[in-house]
């Protein structure tokens, strides 16, 4: 079973957090330039406010009505995303970060009693340890799950948690549910779909495999199985994500901080690619080590650090420097570490990269050449053919010298400094 | 530390992601000898870890006013706020009364049903009753308050 965790109304919940005056007023948050509404409470809703509307457009409602309006705080929410996302990650050994609102669990080999404690117990954590409210929604699948969790967020009687975790669970969520609203269908096959008079997602199961396939592709396909209950969404797979992320679990667990610092500039190096192939940048790098939660006689420690740029960025030298960065905040010594994993979020495209005056990195355009010229040889000649040092330490690589002698590095890494006895 | 303003209270969202070692001395001076302690052994006390239990549940505020005088807790000071304690009877909490935030310790008294009275530290200001028709809510338990000594009498 897959659930799907939804922070309700993210930015404008992050808000409300410390202005409790707010906690049934109707609240909106601008984007970028305080442009247009990017998040808003049903109390805005209701007003008839919608996500996208430019401030001017909703001035008059804003004044008569008392609705409360923000900027956007970035790092604020990264902040409180990465409180929320910690808590999740505790509570679910696999969690995918799918954007900085939103995660999937992976809940196998959990029976369902323990999954009902389970997610009862996390929907009352989030909110009142964060104070941010959640939906969560259990499926065999994640777009039935994003279903599930679109019904618990609408009626008050599931307790922010709805399971779709029967045969007629399922029928009966979908028989009314709006196909443009299931996860995966865009805005073209919304219309074409109505053409073809399918207007929900029940519909929209019914049909014949063939016949989406030839109309819809495989993309079409993969929602239709989903929605019939057969999972086949990788995250990977997805053409346009909002959050990357690149972890993996070690063969053998790594205690070093050396040996850290390889793996995760790996994994930034894969995301920064990934990043690139599909024409987009990131506005925050978010790291995450943790210990192996599944043996029990080894000290424990998990922990997630984001850090929001200030010039969203694909560039590999880049975001390995601020994983680094994030790294040495992290790491504690004395853990043996089982998992690390590096985030992209806040991706907006490549086209969109807005200048910023107290950019400290120089010449953009001769890095960005460099970096497409790098993923052009290494995808004629295989992966890494070309990559940064970083990506190989000296400690982990087997021509290095054997160092059983050496001494702390005294100057250059901080968790190895002086220590002075008074 | 990102500050955000409210009317009686600063808040700071927490950093964790630092770790402040104040390492104690774990080998004595040994002459022309190696220590035979391993490297990784580090006896040390980290604050980040002490104080913040819940990591994820934990805001700092700085106070605001003098309601609490009586218990030493005066303007400038520091409080480690801990939301994922329940709160209990005695407890100091942050709570938000009717559009404020205020500290004050709760005490609840079995005989008045529903009934939650704010206890102030300081003879000037008066106990606050709470019933349900106050818009009331406990917003996290004090666990740890944090004073600058350095000022001077």
């Amino acid at each position: 079973m897959f659930a799907l965790v939804d922070c309700n109304s993210f930015f404008a919940s992050a808000e409300r957090v410390f202005q409790p005056a707010l906690a049934d007023k109707p609240v909106c948050v601008l984007s970028n330039n305080d442009g247009c509404v990017v998040s808003l409470t049903n109390e805005a809703k209701a007003l008839g406010i919608r996500r996208g509307d430019p401030l001017f457009k909703i001035k008059d409602i804003v004044e008569k009505k008392d609705v409360a309006v923000f900027s956007s705080n970035y790092v604020l929410y990264a902040a409180m995303s990465a409180r929320v996302m910690h808590i999740l990650s505790e509570a679910a050994p696999d969690i995918d970060v799918y954007s900085i609102d939103e995660a999937f669990l992976n809940l196998e080999g959990i029976t369902n009693e323990q999954l009902k404690v389970k997610m009862a117990e996390l929907a009352a954590r989030v909110p009142r340890w964060t104070g941010i409210p959640i939906s969560i929604g259990v499926a065999p699948t994640k777009t039935l799950a994003k279903v599930a969790a679109k019904y618990a967020k609408k009626y008050k009687g599931y307790h922010n948690v709805c399971f779709i975790d029967s045969e007629e669970k399922r029928k009966k969520a979908l028989a009314d549910f709006p196909i443009a609203d299931v996860w995966g269908i865009g805005r073209q096959s919304v219309k074409k779909l109505e053409f073809f008079g399918i207007t929900t997602a029940a519909a929209f199961a019914a049909k014949e495999p063939e016949w989406i396939k030839r109309n819809f592709n495989v993309t079409g396909l993969r929602t239709w199985n989903e929605l019939r209950g057969t999972p086949c969404i990788e995250l990977d797979s997805l053409a346009e994500k909002q959050s990357i992320c690149v972890s993996r679990s070690f063969g053998k667990t790594v205690t070093d901080y050396e040996g850290l610092k390889e793996s995760v500039a790996n994994f930034a190096a894969d995301v920064a690619r990934k990043l690139r192939k599909q024409h987009s940048a990131a506005n925050i790098i978010t790291v995450f080590i943790r210990t192996d939660r599944f043996n029990t006689s080894v000290p424990q420690y998990s922990n997630f650090v984001s850090q929001t740029l200030t010039v969203a960025t694909a560039d590999t030298a880049e975001i390995i420097t601020f994983s680094h960065e994030i790294l040495k905040t992290v790491f504690r010594r004395g853990f043996a570490y089982k998992k690390a994993g590096v985030i992209a979020s806040g991706i907006i495209p490549d086209t969109a990269i807005q200048q910023h005056i107290f950019d400290t990195v120089g010449n953009r355009d001769k890095r960005q050449r460099l970096n497409k010229a790098v993923d052009v040889i290494n995808a004629i000649n295989g992966r890494d053919t070309i990559k940064y040092a970083a990506q190989e330490s000296a400690s982990g690589a087997e021509w290095s010298s054997r160092k059983d002698f050496k001494s702390r590095n005294y100057l250059t890494n901080i968790n190895e400094l002086i220590e002075v006895r008074i | 530390m990102k500050e955000m303003e409210s009317q009686n209270l600063n808040f700071f969202n927490v950093a964790t992601d630092t770790e402040l070692d104040l390492s104690f001395v774990n080998e004595g001076i040994h002459a022309g000898f190696p220590s035979p302690a391993p490297d990784n052994v580090s006896l040390s006390l980290d604050l980040n870890r002490e104080l913040i239990r819940h990591p994820a549940a934990t805001f700092f505020a700085r106070v605001v006013g003098d309601s609490m005088r009586d218990a030493d807790v005066a303007e400038g000071d520091l409080l480690v706020i801990d939301r994922s304690l329940e709160p209990q009877n005695g407890n100091m909490v942050v709570c938000f009364i009717d559009g404020e935030f205020t500290l004050k310790f709760i005490r609840l008294d079995e005989r008045e049903k529903g009934v939650i009275w704010l206890v102030p530290a300081n003879p000037d200001f008066p106990e606050i009753k709470v019933t349900p028709d106050n818009n009331f809510m406990v917003w996290g338990v004090v666990a740890y308050t944090i004073k600058n000594r350095l000022h001077k009498l």
